[in-house]
C-alpha cells in the first residue's frame, strides 16, 4: 500500500532482481516511463525482463515513429515584414495615410486569427502523437521539458516557434542536460518569453538570467545572489533571434568583463550556463525534479529518507557529463523505483490521465479538441503553462473543481457523452472492448465473482481496499451478467470515478 | 433547495458539512445514519466569540501590479523624471490621474473612476507603500511570502491557517472557497482545504445521468471519505477525502449560482468570478473566505495599454461587486483586500514597460473600512537600488483584517496565524 511505514522504504539504486518482475512491476515501468498500455503491452514488457524492458523504452530511437517534417506547420503566419513591406509602413505612419495602415491593422488581425488557430493545431498535433506514438518515453520527456523549461503561447504568441521548441525538447528528451540548456538559450521561444529579445547593453532585461538560475538550472536560491542575476543579465545581452532564428547580436552585447558565482571574465551567455552547470547543485535539482515527476510526487517528496536516491542520481548525472540517459536507466532498474510505498504513489496528471486512459482501456480517442479543453480545465494546457515555473504537480493537480472534470472526463472517453451535451448519442458507447474481456477472462478462469477484482486491478494502480472492491462488486452484480459489452463500459464508467483512478 | 432532494441529503447540504468532513473516515452509511439524526435547525459551527457573518475576499492580481501607476505621486518630479513616457499625469491634464488627496498629491489611474466612486462612498482604503524586508523579486518566491505570511515563503498559507485556528481542528468543507483552477496556496492549511472551481455547471459528475443506474454505487464510492486501511496524509487519503468535499460542495454551490443577480456586471474575468461570489454570499453560505485572482500584471513591455485595460477591469468588477452586496444589504458584512506580490521599479525600461521591483499600494474595500489614504508613501529619492522601500508591512494588513474583522481583538488571533504580532492599523471601522 502506498505511504505504509515509510521507515521501511527500500532506497537501494541497485537493479531489481528478475524474480520481483511481474506485471505490477512492468505495469509500473510503463504508466510512469510513458503513459500506460493494454494488459497485452505489459505483459510484453514482462517477457523481456526488468534490463530487457527498460531498454527497450529508453533505447526508442531503433523504434519506428511517424516523421515530424519541418513543414508540419505554416512557418510563414509570423513572418516578420519584409525590407519593402516595412518602408510601406514607415511611410504609411509618416504620412498618417490611415486607409494604409488600417489595411496593415487588418492584415496583423488576420495573421493573429490564423496563428492562434494554428496554435491549436500544434496542441492536437502533440496530444494525438502521445495517444499513438511507439516511442512513449520520446514524448514522456519531452513533456517533462516542456514543464521545466516552461514556455507560453499566450505571451510569444508565435505558434511555430511553440513548435520549433517541442521538436528541440524531442530532440534533446533523453540527450546532454548541459547542451539542452545552451540551446534553449538559443530558442527563440525562450529568447521573446523571458524577453531577451528586448535586453540591451547598458539596460539589460534580467527575466531570462533570473529564471535560468532560479528555475531551470540551479534552483531558487541555491548559491546565486541577485547580484549573479545582474551580471548573468549582462552576458545574456546580444541573444536574441531574428524570424525562426538565433541571432546573436554583437552590438547589443555587453562585452565588458562580469563576475558571475565568483568567477570573472568578459562572459557570454555560453559562459554563464556552462558556470552555473559546474556548481554541484545543477545536478541535484534536476535529479528532485525527475524524482517528482518520475517517482513519487507526494507532499515534502523527496523526504530525509528518500534524499539519498536523488544525491544517487545526481552523481551519476555529474559523473556522465550531463548525458541523462545513464542515470534514467539506473533510476528505472533501481530496487528503490519498484518499492511499493512508490507504487501508485503519484498524482496523474492532466495530459497523463488523458492518454493513459485511451491507451489503457483501449477507448477511441474521441475529438482532440475537446480533449485539450479538458486538459486544461484540468489545470495543464500544453504549450501553456500557468506561469515559467511549470506545472507543479502532485496534489496540486487535484481539487473539488478539477475533480469533477477528472472524473467526467473519463465519462466523455469511455462513453462519448460530451460534459453540456443533450443530444448524446448511445452508439458512442459501443467499442470494441475485446482486449479488456480477454484481460479480465484471463485473471477470472471463468469465475464470474472475480471479475470485478479483476478489472480493478488491470485498471486501478494500488490494490482498492477490502470495502472498496465489495461496493465495487455489489454495482458489478447488479448488472446482470458477464463484464462485457455494455456492461464493462459501464462497470469502466464507475472505476474511473474512483478516487483511487487518479493514481499513477 | 430544489424540492426534490430527499429530506436526509437536505440536512446534510445545509448543515451537515462540517459534521461530515470531521466524519470523513468513518464509513458512508454510518455517516448517513449519523446525519439522520442531527435536529433540522441544529448550527454546528458556532464558537464563542467569533462573528460568523463577517466575510474577506482577496482579489490578487498576479504578474506584480506597477504600484505607482495605480496610486499615482502626482506631486513628485522624480516620478516623472523616472518616467518620461509611462507617468501619468497631474489631475485635471488630459488623460490625468483622478484626485484622491491634493495635500499629499495623491491620485489614481485614469481607468480606476470605479474606485473613485466607492472612495466617494466612504468604502475604500487605500495603503500605500506595502511590502517586506529584504524584498525577493521572483513573481514565485514573493508570491509564495505573500500567500504564507512568513519572510521564507514556506508553511502553510496564512488563510489556510486561520481556518485552522478558529475551527478545533475540524473545518467545514466550504470554510474557504477560491473561484479558479488551482487552489491557492494561501488557503492551504494543515488541516483545512479551499473548495476551488472555476464553472459550476461542470461541478457535478455526468455519470449520473447514464442509463446504467450508477448515481447510488458513484456516491456510496464518492461520499465514503478516506477508507479504513488507508495511510493519512496518503495520496489515496488526499483524493478520497477531496472526492467527499467535492460531492458536498457541488449541490450547494450549483443552486446558489442559479439566481440572477441583482445588480449587472461587467463581462470581465475578475467580474465574472466577483458575481459568483456575490451569488454564495446571497444564497448565505457559511464560508468566511472567498478568493479570485486575474493576472497579466507583469508588464515589462508596452505597459501602458495593458494596465490601463487591467486597471478598469479591476476597478469596474469592485464597484458592480459592492453595488450587487448593497442591493443584498450584505454590504456591512464584507470587506475585500486587493492585493499583488510586488509593485514595479521606479524607473520604466527600455521596452515601455517595467521591471520586477517592491513596495506597493493595497485596497481595502467595504462599507466597514475608514475610507482614505493611509500610511505613507515610500520615499521616490531614497531608494534601495532603484526600489522603493516599503513603509507597511503587509502582516501589519493580515493583523487587522484577522483581529479586527475576522474575529474579536481580544482574542490576538494574528499572533497565532502569522508567528507573531504585527502593528494593528486604522483601516477597519472598529
Amino acid at each position: 500500500m502506498e505511504g505504509s511505514s515509510e521507515t521501511m522504504t527500500n532506497v537501494s539504486m541497485s537493479p531489481i532482481s528478475k524474480s520481483q518482475w511481474n506485471a505490477t512491476t512492468a505495469r509500473h515501468l510503463l504508466n510512469r516511463a510513458g503513459f500506460g498500455g493494454t494488459s497485452a503491452q505489459v505483459d510484453a514488457l514482462v517477457a523481456m525482463g526488468p534490463d530487457g524492458a527498460v531498454d527497450y523504452l529508453l533505447n526508442y530511437e531503433t523504434l519506428p515513429s511517424e516523421e515530424i517534417s519541418a513543414t508540419q506547420f505554416d512557418r510563414d503566419i509570423r513572418r516578420p515584414l519584409n525590407d519593402e513591406e516595412r518602408q510601406l509602413l514607415l511611410q504609411a505612419r509618416k504620412s498618417n495615410d490611415e486607409n494604409a495602415l488600417a489595411q496593415f491593422q487588418k492584415l496583423k488581425n488576420e495573421h493573429d486569427g490564423l496563428d492562434r488557430k494554428q496554435a491549436q493545431e500544434v496542441q492536437k498535433w502533440w496530444l494525438r502523437r502521445m495517444i499513438e506514438t511507439g516511442r512513449p518515453f520520446e514524448e514522456k520527456m519531452t513533456l517533462f521539458w516542456h514543464g521545466h523549461f516552461a514556455t507560453g503561447y499566450r505571451t510569444i504568441e508565435d505558434s511555430y516557434h511553440m513548435f520549433l521548441q517541442n521538436q528541440l525538447f524531442r530532440k534533446y528528451a533523453v540527450g546532454n542536460f548541459a547542451q539542452l540548456v545552451m540551446r534553449i538559450l538559443r530558442d527563440p521561444a525562450m529568447l521573446k518569453y523571458l524577453d531577451s529579445d528586448e535586453s540591451r547593453k547598458g539596460r539589460p532585461n534580467e527575466n531570462l538570467a533570473r529564471e535560468l538560475m532560479e528555475l531551470f538550472v540551479l534552483g531558487e536560491g541555491n548559491a546565486y545572489t541577485e547580484n549573479d542575476i545582474k551580471e548573468g543579465a549582462r552576458a545574456l545581452t546580444g541573444f536574441t533571434f531574428e524570424d525562426d532564428a538565433f541571432k546573436f547580436n554583437a552590438s547589443q552585447h555587453d562585452g565588458e568583463s562580469k563576475t558571475i558565482l565568483g568567477q570573472t571574465g568578459a562572459w557570454d551567455g555560453d559562459d554563464f550556463a556552462r558556470i552555473i552547470l559546474s556548481r554541484k547543485e545543477s545536478s541535484e535539482f534536476l535529479c528532485r525534479k525527475l524524482y517528482r515527476f518520475f517517482v513519487n510526487d507526494g507532499p515534502e517528496m523527496p523526504n530525509s529518507k528518500t534524499k539519498v536516491v536523488c544525491e544517487a542520481l545526481a552523481s551519476e548525472l555529474r559523473k556522465k557529463q550531463y548525458e541523462l540517459k545513464p542515470v534514467l536507466r539506473m533510476l528505472f532498474r533501481s530496487q528503490h523505483f519498484y518499492d511499493t510505498s512508490n507504487l501508485g504513489a503519484t498524482i496523474k496528471s492532466p495530459v497523463q490521465l488523458t492518454v493513459q486512459t485511451i491507451r489503457e482501456l483501449g477507448v477511441p480517442p474521441r475529438d482532440l479538441s475537446t480533449l485539450n479543453s479538458a486538459t486544461d480545465l484540468m489545470g495543464q494546457s500544453l504549450f501553456m503553462p500557468p506561469n515559467v515555473k511549470g506545472w507543479e504537480c502532485g496534489q496540486t493537480w487535484i481539487n473539488t473543481s478539477t475533480f469533477f472534470v477528472r472524473q467526467n472526463l473519463a465519462v466523455y472517453l469511455i462513453t462519448g457523452k460530451r460534459p453540456e451535451a443533450f443530444d448524446w448519442d448511445e452508439n458512442l458507447a459501443h467499442w470494441d472492448t475485446t482486449a479488456l474481456e480477454t484481460a479480465i477472462t484471463a485473471r477470472t478462469n471463468g469465475d464470474a465473482t472475480k471479475e470485478s477484482d479483476a478489472l480493478m486491478d488491470i485498471v486501478l494502480a494500488i490494490d482498492g481496499s477490502a470495502m472498496r472492491r465489495q461496493q465495487f462488486k455489489s454495482y458489478v452484480q447488479t448488472l446482470g451478467g458477464p463484464l462485457k459489452g455494455e456492461r464493462l463500459v459501464a462497470a469502466l464508467c464507475l472505476v474511473t470515478a474512483m478516487p483511487e483512478y487518479q493514481l499513477c | 433547495m430544489e424540492p426534490t432532494t430527499p429530506f436526509s441529503r437536505r440536512i446534510f447540504l445545509q448543515q451537515g458539512v462540517t459534521l461530515a468532513s470531521m466524519v470523513a473516515t468513518i464509513p458512508w452509511f454510518l455517516q448517513h445514519s449519523a446525519l439522520g439524526v442531527l435536529p433540522a435547525n441544529s448550527r454546528v459551527t458556532s464558537h464563542a466569540g467569533v462573528p460568523e457573518d463577517k466575510i474577506l475576499v482577496v482579489v490578487q492580481l498576479g504578474g506584480g501590479n506597477d504600484g505607482l501607476n495605480t496610486v499615482i505621486p502626482y506631486a513628485s518630479d522624480e516620478y516623472y523624471r523616472a518616467r518620461p513616457q509611462l507617468g501619468i499625469v497631474a489631475p485635471g491634464k488630459n488623460n490625468g490621474a483622478i484626485e484622491l488627496d491634493k495635500k499629499i498629491g495623491i491620485g489614481l489611474h485614469p481607468n480606476l473612476t470605479g474606485f473613485k466612486q466607492l472612495f466617494d462612498r466612504g468604502q475604500l482604503a487605500v495603503i500605500q507603500g506595502v511590502g517586506y524586508p529584504n524584498p525577493n523579486r521572483s513573481h514565485f518566491a514573493s508570491m509564495d511570502i505573500w500567500h504564507t505570511g512568513s519572510s521564507k515563503g514556506r508553511g502553510d498559507g496564512w488563510i489556510g491557517r486561520y481556518v485552522d485556528c478558529s475551527c478545533n481542528g475540524s473545518p467545514q468543507a466550504d470554510a474557504e472557497i477560491s473561484i479558479g483552477r488551482t487552489a491557492p496556496l494561501a488557503m492551504i492549511g494543515s488541516v483545512s482545504k479551499p473548495v476551488s472551481f472555476e464553472n459550476a455547471k461542470l461541478f457535478q459528475w455526468m455519470g449520473k445521468d447514464l442509463p446504467s443506474a450508477m448515481a447510488d454505487p458513484y456516491e456510496a464510492i464518492n461520499r465514503a471519505g478516506a477508507l479504513e486501511g488507508v495511510t493519512p496524509g496518503s495520496q489515496s487519503a488526499f483524493l478520497m477525502r477531496t472526492a467527499l468535499d467535492a460531492q458536498l460542495s457541488s449541490d450547494r454551490i450549483r443552486a446558489a449560482m442559479a439566481k440572477t443577480p441583482l445588480v449587472g456586471y461587467p463581462s470581465t474575468k475578475l467580474a465574472t468570478q466577483l458575481k459568483s461570489v456575490g451569488a454564495m454570499i446571497r444564497d448565505q453560505m457559511k464560508t468566511r473566505v472567498y478568493y479570485v485572482s486575474i493576472s497579466g500584471f507583469d508588464t515589462h513591455g508596452g505597459q501602458a495599454g495593458s494596465h490601463g485595460n487591467l486597471m478598469r477591469e479591476l476597478g469596474d468588477s469592485i464597484l458592480a461587486f459592492q453595488n450587487d452586496l448593497k442591493a443584498q444589504g450584505n454590504d456591512g458584512n464584507v470587506v475585500t483586500m486587493v492585493f499583488s506580490e510586488f509593485g514595479r521599479r521606479v524607473k520604466q525600461n527600455a521596452s515601455g514597460g517595467t521591471d520586477h521591483g517592491t513596495a506597493a499600494p493595497m485596497f481595502v474595500i467595504g462599507a466597514g473600512v475608514n475610507a482614505g489614504v493611509h500610511g505613507t508613501h515610500p520615499s521616490m529619492t531614497d531608494l534601495d537600488n532603484g526600489d522603493l522601500k516599503f513603509t507597511t508591512d503587509f502582516r501589519s494588513v493580515y493583523a487587522t483584517i484577522l483581529d479586527q474583522w475576522m474575529s474579536e481583538p481580544s482574542k490576538k488571533l494574528s499572533s497565532k496565524v502569522l508567528g507573531q504580532a504585527y502593528p494593528s492599523l486604522k483601516f477597519l471601522r472598529g
